[in-house]
């Protein structure tokens, strides 16, 4: 883009360049055309992309996930099912089932530990650059750091991830089999 | 040699497998560097994970069950069979396809050893494999997943220790080295699981040890793992000024572990369900199998506990539904467990015997008698005598004595992972020893219940190379050939038959046995069997002592042996008087040969592994 506001140098600097362009690039040319006509080439309207800020994750490993999940805790079993239709007896029978499964893949897979070792209710100061990701200000956000205010959830962190090693060619979209007995 | 970098303990267990290893290189008397080694294995269809435990179970795909590219393991290859977690997890939906106590069958006497025997319900068009064949897949998928991480020190150029129990008899011995041998584990001595966790507790301790035992001590070692029970008594000597440690008895081999508890208690709570007309089957009864097994650590670890709930989930995808929740109670614990299996007796008591009619079932011979602490107390009273002749145990022990008093008690063994039936133990015994007016036994703690055996087979390894102190002992039997006695035969009655003594009590490895002055005769070209027999408790007699007279208690017979004599240049059928020659070799396994009164030629003996007919 050109600033309004350009020098008469550069913009002669500018001429010099877009009519050895227009001789070498036919596009280029077309389009020059196009903005002597009054028109405006499609290009100069559609912004380029900038760098990407949101990008796509990979489903394969929250699919692996998943099939630990129902693998060990049923927890896709658990989901699926209408709790309405049950006593709160039977579905913490369930419960129990899915608790204990699901705990220990959180456990073998995912070291968990808590962001702030303090405990809930405490005052606790945070000071000038720290990390936003891991702590959330809620409330009367205003001022300057440090920060004063109490820790209403300790927030917690994934320490390190080990799944298992998939097979080249495992579709990770079956959660559980279909299981056929003979 | 001197590729060798570290000395590898493999505890190749009834239900589970551990791998772990010293940096002989890195390592330095008391400072020793080891870790466990991670074993990948498949524990679902296509996923790899590595687990510090590998579960000893085969299981035997269907060609349609389970696609190739589901069985790859990191070292790339797709083989026709699954081992470990996903084995287990694939065996308790299709038991018939499953390979499990391959351990166990390897020292069952019933069965031959080398035949493709397993699954034993497995139907027709199951390729089986024997009970040799599933220990070397066993030790292939170890060594596979050590040389992946050790690509610079494969494991047949290390030094490995293979555990066994140390109620193996010379026969499953020979067998596990054989396995070991077959898959080119060369570099390889056995040792005896007992004295495996007690050099762990070495390990541990970081050279305290000598702090914590004192010469006269005698220390029982209690393992108890997921199939068998084994039992070891360890003395502590002094020589030249520093302590010895000397294993001066081992125990019978006794199936009877904590699968057995766990089993045990599911049917108490499927019993319960019964009454309330609720029918469990088979898949059912391993998803409360599971829950026992949690809610019993959790009871016996806790008494603030009282119940603890279990639930068994339902097969289909309907779980709030179809899922049924009972509870275990301290007293159902109590009642099954702790008083099953480690009821309060007296030092007198002994296991109920097992009727041999009764091995009708082609089956492993399990303990009848599931009482822990009577079996335990039959081996201390049998035992008595352990120590008579062991320097500076003299009159430690009172004549009145009628069982051997240990001084301290180390457990080893998942079982023990309950608080409570370590203390019950403990108690058992401080009773018995109460009772003679001799000290409680002492809690040797610093233990490792699930992974010692293998750590402590490592730091064997270690210790064989210089770094530390080594426990002796030697066989824990001596045994004998059964000659038939020269008294002239009564008709319609077995010719009576004495006993020949061919190897003492305690040959170390690598030592031979004198050869005995009796001489037996061999037929050319014929096989010859001779009856076999051990006794762990006759630590007097010498190669060429005969018994003519002994109870069952004292000598128990073995499997045959057989020997064959080629013909060569001897006329077939002629008969050829020889001696019969032990030796203990250097891996740990016992080795007969018949030796002719001339020439130099010698024949391997080798043990009937065939079974009975």
């Amino acid at each position: 883009m050109i600033d309004s506001k350009s020098s008469f140098f550069s913009r002669l600097a500018l001429a010099l360049r877009a009519s050895w362009r227009m001789l070498v690039d036919g596009d280029f040319a077309s389009g020059v055309q196009q903005l002597e006509r009054g028109e405006c080439p499609a290009s100069a309207v559609v912004e380029p992309p900038k760098a990407a800020a949101l990008r796509d994750t990979l489903p394969e490993s929250a699919l692996q996930l998943l099939t630990l999940l129902q693998q060990e805790g049923r927890f896709v079993d658990f989901l699926e099912e209408n709790v309405t239709a049950y006593s709160d007896a039977d579905i913490g029978g369930a419960a129990r089932v899915v608790h204990e499964g699901c705990r220990k893949v959180i456990r073998e897979y995912l070291h968990i530990e808590p962001v702030r070792e303090e405990a809930e209710g405490v005052r606790l100061t945070l000071p000038a650059g720290f990390d936003a990701t891991a702590v959330r200000l809620t409330g009367n956000v205003v001022g300057q750091p440090p920060f004063t205010g109490t820790l209403m959830h300790r927030g917690w962190r994934v320490r390190q991830i080990t799944l298992p090693k998939l097979a080249e060619g495992h579709d990770v979209r079956v959660l559980a089999p279909a299981e056929v007995e003979l | 040699m001197s590729a060798v970098r570290y000395a590898v303990g493999i505890d190749l267990g009834t239900t589970h497998c551990v791998m772990a290893a010293v940096d002989l290189t890195a390592s330095d008397r008391d400072a020793v560097v080891e870790r466990i080694e991670a074993i990948p294995q498949l524990t679902a269809p296509g996923a790899v994970e590595e687990r510090l435990m590998l579960p000893s179970f085969l299981y035997l795909p269907h060609p349609d069950e389970l696609r190739a590219e589901d069985r790859v393991l990191p070292w790339d290859e797709s083989p026709p069979f699954v081992i470990g977690e996903l084995a287990r997890t694939m065996g308790g939906r299709t038991p018939i396809r499953l390979v499990a106590s391959a351990k166990s069958w390897l020292c069952h006497p019933g069965v031959d050893r080398r035949a493709a025997i397993l699954p034993v319900e497995a139907p027709e068009e199951v390729a089986r494999v024997s009970p040799l064949q599933a220990s070397m897949r066993y030790l292939e998928h170890l060594q596979a997943a050590w040389d992946q991480q050790h690509p610079d020190a494969p494991l047949t150029e290390q030094d490995v220790v293979l555990t066994v129990p140390a109620s193996f008899d010379p026969v499953a011995r020979e067998l596990t080295a054989e396995a070991a041998a077959a898959v080119g584990l060369n570099q390889l001595v056995l040792l005896e699981e007992p004295q495996a966790a007690l050099y762990h507790w070495i390990l541990a301790s970081g050279g305290e040890w000598r702090k914590q035992v004192r010469v006269g001590d005698i220390i029982l070692v209690i393992d108890l793992g997921g199939g068998t029970a084994d039992f070891s008594l360890i003395a502590v000597t002094e020589r030249d000024g520093s302590l010895e440690l000397v294993r001066v008895a081992v125990g019978d081999h006794i199936l009877l572990g904590g699968d057995n508890m766990d089993l045990a208690l599911a049917h108490a709570v499927r019993a319960k369900l019964a009454e309330q007309g609720i029918q469990l089957d088979p898949w059912q009864l391993q998803g409360l199998t599971h829950g026992c097994r949690n809610a019993k650590e959790l009871l016996l670890s806790d008494a603030s506990v009282e119940c603890v709930p279990v639930v068994v989930p339902s097969r289909g995808s309907r779980l709030i539904g179809g899922t049924l929740r009972t509870e275990l109670t301290r007293e159902e614990v109590t009642r099954n467990l702790v008083e099953g299996f480690f009821p309060r007796v007296d030092a007198a008591a002994r296991p109920a015997g097992r009727a041999r009619a009764a091995l009708t079932k082609l089956g492993l011979p399990y303990a009848q008698d599931a009482a822990m602490s009577r079996h335990l107390a039959a081996f201390l009273g049998r035992q008595v005598g352990a120590t008579r002749d062991l320097e500076g145990f003299a009159g430690r022990l009172p004549d009145s004595a009628t069982f051997l008093h240990p001084t301290a008690v180390l457990f080893n063994g998942g079982v023990f992972k309950a608080q409570s039936l370590l203390e019950r133990t403990l108690d058992v015994l401080n009773d018995w020893l109460a009772a003679e007016n001799a000290p409680p036994a002492r809690l040797l703690a610093g233990m490792d219940l699930d992974l010692a055996v293998a750590r402590g087979a490592a730091y064997y390894g270690y210790v064989r190379r210089g770094g530390g102190v080594r426990i002796r002992g030697g066989t824990a039997k001596a045994y004998y050939v059964g000659v038939e006695s020269a008294v002239p035969a009564v008709p319609g009655m077995e010719p009576p038959i004495e006993v020949l003594c061919i190897a003492p009590f305690g040959m170390e490895e690598g030592t031979q046995a004198q050869l005995p002055p009796q001489e037996v005769g061999l037929v050319i070209g014929e096989p010859v069997r001779f009856r076999f027999f051990g006794s762990s408790v006759r630590r007097v007699d010498q190669v060429g002592t005969v018994l003519e007279q002994w109870t069952p208690e004292e000598v128990e017979e073995l499997e045959e042996i057989e020997a064959t004599l080629p013909a060569e240049d001897r006329q077939p059928g002629e008969v050829v008087p020889v001696r019969l020659h032990a030796a203990v070799t250097e891996v740990g396994t016992l080795r007969l040969e018949a030796v002719p009164r001339v020439g130099t030629e010698t024949w391997k003996v080798e043990f009937d592994v065939r079974g009975e007919e």
